[in-house]
């Protein structure tokens, strides 16, 4: 970033520029001006040196246009937190919330809509869930969690395992699905929760990693690479969502006598993932104002003064860990319901990635923020998908811009868990 | 006893390029206390930077093998220090001093971004190349088993003993190494006794990735194939043999770069190639369940 706040004159605007031009020409050398192409069995090298130019142009003219840029329109990186008001930005979020729930509730009645936009929110949804789960573990536990994509897998795979070898519908797998998920993250968590911050990142991920190893190898039971066919849809409480139910069956559409319409099904899948991520909202904020909850946080800033306290953080962060798992048992095996077939490819390491970078980039703790960067990081790659090659490049600059300009995530304001009543004014201040 | 023999060759070749890897994510870990998580990737730029520069050279008609090699590896170096270098400046200088997770995800971000912009410019097919370094040593020879050593395996783990010696060189007699050893006490401080923190930092980043282009070049001529998705693999498994050597400390990064390519041939060759990772990351935990700190690694003393 720019250190200073005057805008740099000229000259030095240009060094400067310069600087990043030669910069910008000794990275696209080697990974721009040159290309290899396989020709009749073996590598041909080729050279585009006219792309090398327009980069290399392109950062010297952005780098001086951020050099002279006035420090009046720059966006400010802020650093730290914004004090906790306990004025009426309060009702404000409360109202911001009460809005989003209301605007999710009639989406899907709203004339614009179609199967995509629905899709799209179901998505999106399902990333809000999986934020809200994490963020028990990451945001009010503080432990750094990067295989959550694991307790996902588990879930989905549970539910999937359930319905088709034991032919159990949605609505029974779904606890199962996140009592699995949860004794999952208990037993994860047990060995490793003694270790402290990269050492648990690094373990999480490694144990992300060999669920994903095992739902790739283990043939027999997981259906290896080629993952998981046929598992059944969910139903509206027995109603079936098919044109022509089977015999003895009454369709969704029969029963309320509507046309029928494949999009009656996708806007009920919508719903379950609305009302099992308002759960998790739910339940988050309630258990923060419970001992339990308030022992996280307090575990989150100073893990001695809570042993002096007489907590136990094992089993403080395994509560923790094992309810946020659970969450994402539920999340699984609801995408599993939805996709109606599952594989491994689902469950990588760059999904663990985007979870977390929904819960940081959100602000951690913060449960509105998480909303918003969810709807970020689904609908942007959505309206990239015109680029297609570029879209992941463009999602990478982005993540990494957006943390720069704000390295406390979008909504970096939590509502503290207690307040203390603000002392009376005295006359004298 | 051949077998085992071969398999302790191929582990230690292995082990020794991830060692290399190890170090970059060591060597910032001491300094900033952040995982970079787009090291990785800066093997692979590396790899890729050496597919190029072998092509190029072939087609030229360059035929002197360590001729090639030579030229290519500080080509690689050169060009892939940049590429330290900008990650640090563009990524993680603006967010030091800020939260943890700050860095964390902004270094995700890279590796996405690092990873797919090799992918779009470069092609999503992997990369052959001709066999550069052929031919090598008989070391034991039974009726129904041969032991060999190539000459490459002897390049690369050669290769790594030299940058190893002459990298800790680097750190305990020049003026750099101290100004690391410094700033790895304590940043502040040691901008305070006059050390240029940032020089210091942007310095580590390009020698671990120089040492990660020496690293992708060892294994493109190793294996003769790459794509832009080795980096991430390789990037967790060498994370791992930091982690498991005691992050922080050098020798441990090449003592668990060593232990998890040693694991990997010994499990590939006697249980199922299948479950390889697994091993590695299990031996990873057990190590951290038992021996939180690493096998080399100094206890952290917390203060209150």
């Amino acid at each position: 970033m720019i250190a200073a706040a005057a805008p740099s004159p000229l000259p030095a605007a240009l060094k400067e520029a310069a600087v990043a031009a030669v910069v910008a020409l000794a990275l696209a050398i080697p990974m721009v001006g040159f290309y290899t192409v396989d020709e009749g069995g073996s590598l041909v090298a080729k050279t585009r040196f006219d792309w090398v130019a327009i980069a290399v142009a392109a950062v010297f003219a952005g780098r001086l246009a951020l050099a002279l840029w006035p420090p009046a329109w720059r966006l400010k990186p802020r650093r730290e937190p914004a004090h906790v008001a306990v004025d009426g930005r309060f009702t404000l979020m409360k109202f911001f919330g009460a809005a989003a729930v209301t605007v999710a509730v009639v989406l899907p009645f709203l004339p614009f809509t179609d199967r995509y936009i629905i899709d799209v929110a179901t998505t999106v949804l399902i990333y809000v869930m999986l934020g809200w789960g994490l963020n028990i573990v990451v945001g009010l536990a503080g432990l750094l969690d990067l295989g959550y994509v694991a307790f996902y897998a588990v879930g989905a795979y549970s539910f999937a395992l359930l319905a088709r070898n034991f032919g159990l519908n949605f609505w029974e797998c779904l606890p199962l699905a996140g009592i699995f998920a949860a004794l999952f993250g208990v037993l994860l968590g047990f060995p490793v929760l003694r270790l402290r911050g990269d050492y648990l990142a690094i373990v999480t991920l490694g144990f992300g990693e060999m669920i994903r190893i095992v739902l790739v190898n283990w043939q027999s039971f997981t259906g290896g690479p080629n993952g998981l066919t046929s598992i059944p849809r969910p139903s509206f409480f027995g109603l079936p969502f098919t044109r022509t139910p089977e015999a003895g069956e009454t369709a969704f559409h029969e029963f309320f006598g509507l046309e029928f319409s494949s999009y009656h099904r996708l806007a009920f899948l919508y719903f379950v993932i609305l009302v099992l991520a308002l759960i998790t909202n739910a339940f988050t904020l309630r258990i923060r104002r419970l001992p339990v909850g308030r022992a996280w946080e307090a575990l989150r800033e100073d893990e001695i003064a809570c042993r002096a306290l007489g907590i136990n953080p094992t089993n403080t962060k395994l509560t923790a860990f094992a309810i946020g798992a659970m969450f994402g048992g539920f999340a699984g095996s609801f995408f599993a319901a939805r996709q109606g077939f599952i594989s491994p490819e689902s469950f990588t390491f760059i999904e663990s990635a985007l979870i977390l970078a929904v819960v940081v980039l959100g602000g951690m703790g913060s449960q509105i923020g998480i909303v918003f960067a969810a709807i970020l990081l689904v609908v942007l790659p959505e309206i990239a998908r015109e680029f297609a090659e570029l879209r992941m490049v463009l999602f990478g600059a982005a993540m990494i811009g957006i943390m720069v300009w704000r390295p406390h995530g979008l909504l970096s304001r939590r509502d503290p868990s207690i307040l203390l009543p603000l002392p009376k004014a005295t006359g004298a201040s | 006893m051949e077998y085992f023999l071969q398999q302790a060759i191929n582990g230690l070749t292995l082990g020794a390029i991830y060692g290399l890897v190890a170090i970059g994510y060591t060597m910032v870990y001491g300094i900033i206390g952040m995982i970079n998580f787009a090291h990785g990737e800066i093997y692979m730029i590396g790899a890729f930077i050496a597919v190029i520069g072998f092509t190029i050279l072939s087609m030229l008609g360059i035929s002197s093998v360590p001729f090639a090699i030579l030229i290519v590896l500080i080509v690689a170096i050169l060009f892939t220090s940049v590429y330290g270098w900008a990650v640090e400046r563009i990524a993680y200088r603006p967010l030091r001093g800020s939260f943890r997770l700050a860095p964390l995800i902004s270094a995700i971000g890279m590796s996405i971004f690092l990873q797919n912009y090799v992918q779009v410019l470069q092609g999503a097919r992997v990369k052959p190349i001709q066999p550069i370094v052929t031919g090598g040593l008989t070391l034991m020879s039974s009726s129904h088993f041969t032991v060999s050593l190539s000459y490459i395996q002897i390049l690369i783990i050669l290769t790594t003993v030299v940058l190893m010696v002459g990298f800790s060189l680097l750190i305990t007699r020049t003026a750099l190494g101290r100004a690391q050893r410094a700033c790895e006490q304590d940043l502040t401080m040691a901008s305070l006794v006059g050390i240029n923190v940032d020089r210091t930092i942007s310095l580590t980043f390009v020698i671990g990735a120089g040492l990660a282009a020496v690293a992708g070049v060892m294994v493109t001529l190793y294996y003769g194939v790459i794509d832009f998705y080795i980096g991430f693999q390789a990037g967790i498994k060498a994370f791992a043999a930091a982690v498991l050597g005691g992050i922080g400390s050098l020798p441990g990064a090449m003592l668990g770069g060593l232990l998890i390519g040693l694991v990997e041939a010994f499990w590939s060759a006697y249980f199922t190639i299948e479950y390889k990772d697994l091993a590695t990351f299990s031996i990873l935990i057990l190590v951290l369940i038992f021996r939180p700190t690493g096998l080399l690694g100094r206890p952290e003393v917390e203060k209150v």
